[in-house]
């Protein structure tokens, strides 16, 4: 009995111990990667870890006594969660890939090393990035990443439907009052009449009542996609914080989403209601704007991808995000945004992680990865081959979206997430017309200016 | 002690050991863990640093606090009481002596079955305002229905409909329940002249109250921690659209403790929770005595 006991336990020591053996016995120096992309995005990461793993193999060949590195990608889902579970556990990755917003806060709490010294030391600065993305792996002047891939927005449009609904299919909108304009001629219903036939109209219709009416296409409604709706403000001129000042309600922010609410009027709360309740999941054929129900939207560099999958052969466009004509300089305002690389605090090998990241800052690798996720280069040096080779008709523009001074970004703060949620209400609020921009957005400040003092406070007691 | 008897404890201590490390673990620890937490101001990457009773008096100040404490009760309320008449009157149905009984009793109990993800999706499809199943039948019989997911006021309604939809494991038990009524009752009130409704009343729901009462605690227990369904129908985001309807309560505890990284005032408000449902069950224990009928 005491024998099987002391077996056991000897058992689950060594299976314990058995990876830091294994790697002392190969000679290997092994870097665990924890990664959210899946699909063709994770797979061009992993052709990135095969050539990295190649080179070091080839070197230890070369230099006997050499220990090389080796690293192991784990593909892991909601990384900002796990990363948090695995962090607090004393337990982190060598290395993890994420999503920009989750800097600040990680920084914050002291959960991310601060790579400023090390780029530092190997030239590594500003001046070789799209400006955007860099600072969104910096937080309080330090910086605690480095970009992979970065993403951008532009307006898409459906050139079938301004063909239809006779508009010229090669001229988008330039300014907001034009958006409009085509907005409403592209906008259709079915519409009941008294004596039970149904006939197609154009236009917004307000004297018909909603009971006979029933939306089949829209030309925009700001509420699509949904995880714009925090953005709208930008567009007007406006800022989600400023300083140490939360400005939700801002003179601009609040034209921003009056002119949201207009849609709404338009349109009618009910009739919006039925029709979006209506579209598919994001990622289906039946995505509002794959589907043909919806001719202009402002999507990511990655909506190219879902096209290509569910509506291969559509004829589409994409162009700058327009601007209200007093404001032309604003064209083109969009979320600009980017995956990091970062090494946790507790990573057990971060010379050789921090060698991994130096790895894909290369201009070639990042192209290599850049091209097989089908986005720009986060790098102010992109060769011509790599647009030559990438199948995005559009790459340029969302490059120059990205690196466009009205391109935005979260806010660098840790309660960006909660900023967000709120949001997110606030825009369900005004376009069901609830409550009125003033009010929806007044309830967002106050509560948010509290989380951001509190968030604060945290940093400045550990700073002691 | 004598040595025997020592012996006796020791080997029933060790047998016993596998549950009392269990509950010691994985339910003593966490629970007293999150007890000293909720009294933290803690992130989870930085350690806890002690302020009282500060959470619970910000919670009790907190609008989505009381926003999703309404949510939840909205839902529990709706998804026991409607759950329950449900269940109880497919299981008096399904007790009757009727042809193709077993299949009507699998046809019921079948969409309990249903995995959660699955269940959502299908009635992600059927809740759909233009085409939906659902409205398209109640646009035969001349009702607009409404905008299920999109409508701040049908959105939790919508949500209940979908988990009374489950309540097979509920029709069950009380199928069981109902066959164990003794028949003597029934034929003494048949002869007593009782009809149908009488015998319901009088006989069956006082025979079966000892189920009915474990349904109903099982119940809200279940539908104060509902979470998953609002995540599945309304997500990616977790903000409880529309206009924070679906925001349940271990949704916002979700959102503060893991998105907003306040593991202490997460802690506070899953203490919250416990305290209510220890109450409810207590508040549904002390009514048993007055309505539910052990004898036999």
């Amino acid at each position: 009995m005491r024998l099987a006991s002391a077996l056991c336990a000897l058992a689950l020591l060594g299976s314990a111990c058995s990876d830091r053996q294994s790697e002392s016995n190969r000679g290997v120096r092994h870097v665990v990667y924890w990664e959210k992309w899946t699909d063709f995005e994770g797979e061009a990461m992993a052709r990135v870890v095969d050539s990295f793993n190649a080179k070091e193999r080839q070197h230890a060949k070369s230099q006997p006594g050499y220990r090389p590195i080796e690293v192991e990608l784990v593909t892991i889902s909601n990384i900002d969660q796990k990363l948090l579970i695995a962090c607090a556990g004393g337990n982190p990755p060598d290395l993890a890939g994420v999503y920009s917003y989750m800097i600040p806060g990680y920084a914050d709490k002291g959960a991310l090393s601060e790579l400023t010294e090390r780029a530092k030391l190997v030239g590594i600065d500003r001046s070789q990035y799209v400006g955007r993305y860099y600072d969104l792996a910096t937080h309080r002047g330090k910086l605690w990443g480095l970009p992979t891939t970065p993403a951008s927005a532009a307006l898409h449009w459906n050139k079938r439907l301004f063909r239809e609904a006779g508009l010229d299919p090669e001229t988008p909108p330039e300014t907001l009052e034009q958006l409009d304009e085509m907005a409403e001629k592209l906008t259709k219903w079915e519409v009941t009449l008294p004596s039970g036939e149904k006939q197609i109209e154009i236009g917004y219709l307000p004297a018909v009542p909603a009971s006979q009416k029933r939306l089949l296409q829209v030309g925009f409604l700001p509420m699509e996609p949904s995880w714009w709706t925090y953005g709208w403000g930008f567009v007007f001129g406006g800022k989600l914080l400023d300083g140490d000042q939360i400005t939700t309600a801002s003179p601009e922010n609040v034209q921003a989403y009056t002119w949201l609410a207009s849609y709404s009027k338009k349109l009618g709360v009910d009739s919006v209601h039925r029709f979006q309740s209506g579209f598919g999941s994001f990622a289906s054929a039946q995505n509002p704007f794959l589907s043909g129900q919806l001719a202009m939207e402002i999507q990511g560099v990655w909506m190219y991808n879902f096209i290509k999958k569910f509506a291969d052969g559509m004829l589409w466009g994409a162009a700058p995000f327009p601007a209200p004509a007093a404001h032309p300089e604003r064209r083109g305002t969009a979320i600009a945004d980017t995956d990091a690389l970062v090494i946790p605090t507790g990573s057990g090998h971060p010379e050789e992680a921090w060698l991994f990241i130096q790895y894909t800052q290369r201009q070639d690798v990042m192209e290599e990865l850049c091209l097989g996720q089908r986005k720009h280069s986060p790098l102010a040096k992109v060769s011509e081959a790599f647009y030559a080779q990438h199948p995005h008709p559009y790459i340029r523009l969302f490059r120059e979206m990205g690196a466009s001074a009205n391109a935005w970004s979260a806010p660098s703060t840790g309660v960006w997430g909660e900023y967000r949620r709120e949001l997110q209400t606030a825009a369900d609020q005004i376009s069901n017309l609830t409550l009125t921009p003033t009010q929806a957005l007044g309830q967002v400040q106050n509560r948010l200016q509290i989380s951001y003092d509190r968030d604060q406070a945290i940093f400045v007691r550990r700073q002691r | 002690m004598s040595p025997l008897e020592r012996r006796k404890l020791l080997t029933g201590l060790a047998f016993s050991s596998p549950w009392l490390i269990g509950l010691s673990v994985f339910l003593l620890y966490p629970l007293l863990a999150a007890l000293y937490y909720s009294l933290c101001d803690y992130s989870v990457l930085l350690p806890p640093v002690f302020v009282g009773l500060d959470n619970y008096v910000e919670l009790f100040q907190d609008r989505l606090f009381w926003k999703s404490l309404w949510n939840t009760t909205f839902f529990a309320l709706g998804s026991v009481g409607l759950g329950t008449f449900m269940a109880l009157t497919l299981a008096i149905l399904l007790n009757s002596k009727v042809k193709g009984l077993t299949f009507y009793r699998t046809a019921f109990f079948l969409p309990s079955l249903m995995p959660l993800v699955a269940g959502s999706l299908l009635w992600f499809c059927m809740y759909s305002g233009q085409g939906g199943i659902i409205n398209t039948l109640l646009g035969k019989i001349g009702i607009t229905g409404p905008a299920w997911l999109s409508d701040p006021n049908w959105a939790k309604v919508a949500v209940i409909f979908m988990a009374v939809w489950g309540a097979g494991h509920s029709m069950v038990i009380f199928l069981a329940g109902l066959q164990d009524v003794p028949i003597s009752l029934y034929e003494a009130s048949i002869i007593d002249g009782a009809s149908w409704f009488q015998r319901l009343r009088h006989v069956t729901i006082p025979m079966i109250s000892p189920v009915i009462y474990f349904n109903v605690v099982m119940g809200i227990i279940g539908g104060f921690q509902a979470f998953a369904q609002a995540l599945l129908m309304f997500g990616p985001t977790t903000a409880g659209p529309p206009e924070q309807s679906t925001l349940f309560y271990v949704l916002q505890l979700y959102n503060v403790g893991f998105m907003d990284l306040r593991m202490g005032y997460a802690s506070a408000m899953a203490w919250v929770l416990f305290l209510i449902i220890l109450g409810l069950t207590f508040l549904a224990t002390r009514l048993s005595k007055r309505w539910v009928s052990y004898d036999r």
